[in-house]
């Protein structure tokens, strides 16, 4: 395989539930060694498509293949190749924390002998190694996360694919999270992800692509996404009172963009701190004053009218 | 990890992939089998002691000829594999579905549905025949087999295990909540267990429930049981019964797979 094919290419990619379209017509390609994510709110049609991708969910219209194979016909040769990380765990609980290694291993017709040396380095890769032969049912959610993704580098996978890898973890284990799907990154895995997280997409992602309502609505490398839609930085201004929207029409003139959240006014400007200066001077007195760069989350309010998360 | 990617295997799917599906079964068991083990040995203990000093002593006479014990043993062979399999996929496979979805991370991994099937089927089979073959031990040493023919009791109790486990994996699998598998027990496992001719011949039942009776796959099973473990003729043909009971296990089969891909490939 070399690196100008693909490893994964959709075109007008579709997914369909009883009439309703839950992914409608994306195009993407995904490239040997790098780190794709797909960053959307919830519903946007991310676990769809990793389901597709994953061979578990049959395209219900476009063109889809995946390690130069066809995902229908050839689901187990490219499954075979694939390491899943799904957005729910399922773990067996009342395994050990190694068994449950152990026996996915020999799904992928890995020798017993072989399967025990590679959980013990996987264990130990993710630091449960301590846990080996503890029960899973009490691990803590970032452990289970941690310990499914061990599971999903079993089989030496080409691809992995991460749905919401760090969602509901609290932001030390998200870190930990982090931390070893870098490491895999630098190891020269493709990584394929979803995530609704920007900071996360930013992190991680070397290139991904904004989804909304099922299609996609930007793509780029987080950099060139952030220059392309949002100014450098952004002020954030809180001002007293109900409503925000009195003090819109006197900031327009400072910025090349305003965006009204229920709490508080985003001003996209190059130079924040010389903004700041302009608020004042126009005799406003904001509560609260928050210069920052621009971010994904920008980003995506600018695409959408919405925040990611809500 | 680097010598993990570097040592970079041809991974493929598992040779005989239902085989690992099994051993993935086996491992679970492992945790879990002597608690089942003490009750299939006491199970028939107290068959013997119920039937045999207890309720036999009220029938004097015996039935066909034989002491009412002796009479019994065969069917309740029969329908502790009834049981077992039953059990064994009804809330393992829903559960594999709704509340570990185990059999999704399987499905993810390069297994087919038939392999997920197949691995699960093969765990209840092995289920049931170690249940029939201690229940078959426990009441040979005892004394109520009246023959060595009693042996082919073990794959009649197979093949019944199989003929209701795939038809139930079918039911569990496509069960919305748990309370559906609890019904299967009182409107299914129980009136067959009590009307297929386990304690009682059918012959004594009225016409129209003795059809029913008939229709039941574990009255087919009591039958070649029965005759197993006495060394007589069953009342039908063995072959009839085989087929019966082999076209209840290929039909329930089918269905289970169709189930199964239907949750798993949406
Ligand atoms: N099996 C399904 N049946 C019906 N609708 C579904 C199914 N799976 C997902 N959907 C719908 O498709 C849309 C996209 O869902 P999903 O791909 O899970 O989004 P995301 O992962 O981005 O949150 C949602 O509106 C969801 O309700
Ligand atoms: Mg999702």
């Amino acid at each position: 395989m070399t690196t100008a094919q693909p490893l994964i290419q959709a075109r007008g990619l579709v997914k369909r539930f009883s009439g309703f379209t839950a992914v409608n017509a994306i195009d993407v390609a995904v490239r040997a060694g790098e780190a794709f994510g797909f960053l959307g709110p919830n519903g946007a049609g991310k676990s769809s498509t990793m389901r597709m991708i994953g061979c578990v969910s049959p395209p219900s219209g476009g063109e889809l293949r995946i390690l130069g194979m066809d995902p229908v016909r050839d689901g187990p040769a490219i499954r075979a190749r694939l390491g899943v990380c799904p957005q729910l765990d399922t773990l067996d609980p009342e395994l050990t924390v190694r068994e449950n290694l152990i026996t996915y291993a020999r799904y992928f017709g890995i020798p017993r002998r072989v399967a025990r040396l590679r959980a013990a380095e996987l264990l130990d890769f993710v630091q449960l190694s301590e846990r080996a032969d503890s029960k899973v049912e009490p691990l803590s959610g970032g452990m289970k996360r941690r310990l499914t993704i061990a599971r999903a580098l079993v089989n030496e996978p080409e691809i992995v694919l991460l749905d919401e890898p760090t969602t509901g973890l609290d932001p030390q284990a998200r870190h930990l999270v982090w931390e070893r799907l870098f490491q895999l990154k630098q190891q020269g895995v493709t990584l394929v992800l979803t995530t609704h997280y920007m900071d996360e997409a930013e992190q991680l992602c070397d290139r991904l692509v904004v989804m909304d309502g099922g299609r996609i609505v930007a793509e780029g490398s987080p950099r060139v996404l952030i220059e392309q839609h949002s100014t450098r930085e952004v002020v954030e201004l809180r001002f007293a009172g109900e409503s925000q929207e009195p003090f819109v029409s006197k900031l327009e003139q400072l910025g090349e963009r305003v965006e009204v959240l229920p709490d508080r006014i985003l001003l996209y400007v190059p130079d924040g701190d010389a903004a700041v200066v302009e608020v004042t001077a126009l005799g406003l007195h904001p509560l609260n004053v928050l210069v920052r760069r621009s971010g994904l989350e920008d980003v995506f309010l600018h695409l959408t009218g919405r925040t990611l998360i809500d | 990890m680097t010598q993990l990617a570097a040592r970079r295997a041809r991974p493929g799917p598992a040779r005989v992939p239902a085989l690992a599906v099994l051993q993935y079964h086996l491992v679970g068991y492992r945790r879990t089998w002597r608690g089942g083990a003490l009750s299939s040995f006491l199970l028939p203990t107290l068959t013997v002691l119920g039937f045999g000093v207890g309720v036999g002593a009220y029938i004097d006479q015996g039935v066909d000829g034989v002491s009412y014990l002796e009479w019994i043993v065969g069917g309740l062979l029969a329908s502790t594999a009834l049981q077992v399999a039953i059990a064994e996929s009804t809330w393992p496979v829903y559960s594999s579905l709704q509340w570990t979805k185990i059999y999704f991370a399987q499905h993810a991994a390069p297994l087919r549905v038939a392999d997920i099937v197949a691995g699960q089927l093969a765990f209840v089979l092995l289920r049931v025949l170690t249940s029939a073959a201690v229940f078959l031990l426990v009441t040979g040493v005892l004394g109520a087999l009246r023959s060595p023919w009693a042996v082919l009791a073990l794959p009649v109790a197979a093949l019944l295990g199989l003929a209701v486990a795939a038809p139930t994996f079918a039911y569990a699998a496509t069960a919305s909540s748990d309370s559906w598998l609890a019904l299967l027990f009182r409107f299914a496992v129980i009136p067959m267990t009590l009307f297929a001719g386990v304690f009682f011949p059918v012959e004594s039942l009225p016409v129209g429930l003795r059809w029913l009776a008939y229709a039941t796959p574990l009255w087919h099973a009591v039958d070649l049981s029965r005759a197993a473990t006495l060394g007589t003729a069953p009342v039908w043909s063995v072959t009839g019964h085989l087929l019966y009971l082999a076209a209840w296990a290929a039909g329930g089969w089918l269905l289970a797979h169709r189930a199964l891909r239907r949750r798993l490939v949406v």
